[in-house]
């Protein structure tokens, strides 16, 4: 398992080599620069600014610099927003984003779970229709919809919760956005249980275990559960892809300082290196967590336990 | 009649298609043009002002929201069946190559689609829209569809590998055919099925990304109107004009609704062992 663990995590590295490599490029070979303003500045100012930052070199050597420093944990200077480090924009807003996006993941397994075990187990019910129906519409609903109709209810109608913005340590500005953001995990999530709790509860080893004389719950929690939340377990990756990029909006919807706007600013302003940053940080992120669900998946999964 | 659903779906596409194209004909008012003496009406519904004909309110600029509604249905269309047609060629091309000329190659292609599905994908759209397709309409179809054709090339490399070793197969290479041929005249033909099916599913997802682009300002520029950008723009006046919020964003609802019903009707229809 720890061999296993440690060869996956050396197999990240040429895959994050391939994304920051291709990033970079695409980045740089857009129209336009950092230092294009509708006045021109006066040649020499922009010729100054360009050798500040390494621009004048060939790109070849400022990939190379580039990535030279990201090894040394160093995302350089923000070309846009003066006196600051992308390091340190990146870092200002990360904490919200966390909180939002594991927020909105916790929310979606702690709720989707039970709502797709209810669902199979009173399957053709009303139960059964009620939540299907959520799900379907929670799918199909994208969140720039939800985020401002839940805002328009709970907070402008009802006065319960705060419309947009946010407190330091106010947990009551992050429950729209989480509860948003989760919506369509949580749709997932009950969707994947349900169908696969249906699957395993036709399993021979599901009679087997009823024969024996076991009663339901008992079954139900030490035989039927494991092997159904593995299709849980393996999408929780693409859920936090999901989770990052629907936090752009919510973010957006509910004016939370996270990190999401440095990615749209960023590739509008040809910001390289802020774009570059939210690359790295959201690529490794990804990356991780998929390799985390693979982990968790052997864990549950005996057959797929891995040398 | 087994899917009314679906049917009735159908009839809810086709409606809001030919309204999206006839109505901005014959309303009075253009895409944008200003209505000084109608500033952020409410709908006509709503203040009894049928005299105005702004049927469904206007914007803070006097601007009828109901045409600029229809321009961004026909932009979800148009951006739903062209991103979708882009990806389904992609998708196609890439998972057929892989699935018939198999080992190495199948290895690396499949790789790389991998490598492309455990990333936030929106991301990579975001970054080529906003440097490359910013106020194009062009750019907007190829970065929305560039990213969309990864399922598709799954799907087609699995059905490849199960019409790969039939004996039509078998026979068109004993008769010498090369491999390109085999491709487009044998594999592809009989993919068409399952592939038809998904691409009515990819239709609502492309919709979803170019509303989501749009939101985020990187899509459809002004004066140009797309659902997003009017929900966008809805959303930071609902306190006063909750309207220019609902109209879009109901508009855009029922048109994912109504095309994710009409796929999961095509798929239970052809597969019933997928049902949910």
């Amino acid at each position: 398992m720890i061999a296993y663990t440690a060869r996956r995590l050396v197999g990240i590295v040429p895959t994050l080599f391939i994304i920051i490599t291709a990033a970079f490029f695409v980045v740089r070979l857009a129209p336009g620069g950092p230092f294009d303003q509708e006045r021109p500045l006066p040649p020499a100012v922009r010729a100054n600014l360009d050798r500040a930052y390494g621009l004048d070199r060939p790109i070849a050597e400022q990939y190379g610099r580039y990535v030279w420093r990201l090894v040394q944990g160093d995302f350089g200077p923000s070309l846009k927003q003066r006196d600051y480090s992308v390091g340190e924009l990146i870092a200002g807003g990360l904490p919200v984003s966390a909180a939002l996006g594991t927020g909105a993941v916790l929310l979606g397994i702690l709720l989707g779970v039970p709502l797709g075990m209810a669902a199979a187990l009173w399957r053709g019910r009303l139960t059964d229709y009620g939540i299907s129906g959520f799900a379907a519409l929670s799918i199909a609903l994208p969140s720039f919809v939800t985020g401002p109709v839940l805002a328009l209810v709970f907070g402008l109608l009802l006065h319960w919760l705060p419309v947009a913005g946010w407190e330091e340590g106010k947990v009551r500005y992050l429950v729209l956005p989480v509860v948003t953001l989760a919506l369509p995990v949580i749709a997932y999530v009950a969707r994947l249980t349900r169908g696969s709790l249906l699957e395993i509860l036709r399993a021979n080893f599901v009679r087997t275990a009823r024969a024996r004389g076991l009663g339901s719950t008992r079954v139900l929690l030490r035989h039927v559960l494991r092997p159904a939340l593995l299709p849980v377990v393996s999408y929780l990756g693409p859920a936090t892809a999901f989770v990052i990029t629907g936090s752009l909006v919510v973010e957006t919807v509910f004016a939370l300082p996270g990190t999401g706007r440095f990615l749209v600013q960023g590739a509008l302003n040809r910001d390289y290196t802020l774009v570059m940053g939210m690359i790295v940080v959201y690529g490794v992120l990804t990356v991780l967590t998929n390799l985390a669900a693979d982990l968790i998946y052997g864990l549950l999964d005996p057959r797929v336990r891995h040398a | 009649m087994r899917e009314p659903g679906a049917v009735i779906a159908v009839g809810v596409v086709l409606f809001v298609a030919v309204a999206s194209l006839l109505g901005p004909a014959l309303s009075p008012y253009a895409l944008d043009a200003l209505d000084w003496k109608h500033l952020a009406a409410p709908p006509a519904f709503i203040n009894l002002d049928w005299q105005s004909g702004h049927w469904l309110g206007t914007d803070r600029l006097g601007r009828d929201l109901l045409v600029r509604t229809f321009y961004g249905v026909r932009i979800s269309l148009l951006v739903g069946l062209l991103a979708t047609a882009v990806s389904l060629l992609i998708g196609i091309a890439w998972g057929a190559i892989a699935g018939y000329v198999g080992g190495r190659t199948d290895e690396l292609m499949m790789r790389f689609v991998d490598v492309l599905y455990s990333l936030p994908y929106l991301f990579i759209v975001i970054i080529f829209s906003a440097i490359f397709g910013r106020g194009s309409l062009a750019g907007l179809f190829i970065a929305i569809g560039a990213v969309g054709w990864l399922t598709t090339a799954r799907i087609v490399r699995g059905q490849t590998l199960t019409l790969k070793n039939r004996e039509f197969i078998e026979a068109a290479r004993a008769t010498g055919a090369s491999t390109t041929g085999i491709l487009l005249r044998h594999v592809i033909p009989n993919l068409i099925g399952p592939v038809a099916v998904y691409a009515t599913l990819t239709i609502p997802q492309m919709i979803l990304f170019e509303s989501f682009l749009s939101f985020l300002g990187v899509g459809v520029q002004e004066p140009l109107a797309s659902l997003g950008s009017l929900i966008n723009g809805g959303a930071q006046e609902m306190q006063s004009a909750p309207w220019m919020l609902l109209v879009p964003a109901s508009v855009l609802v029922i048109l994912l609704l109504a095309f994710n019903l009409i796929g999961d009707g095509l798929r239970d229809a052809l597969d019933p062992h997928e049902r949910f």
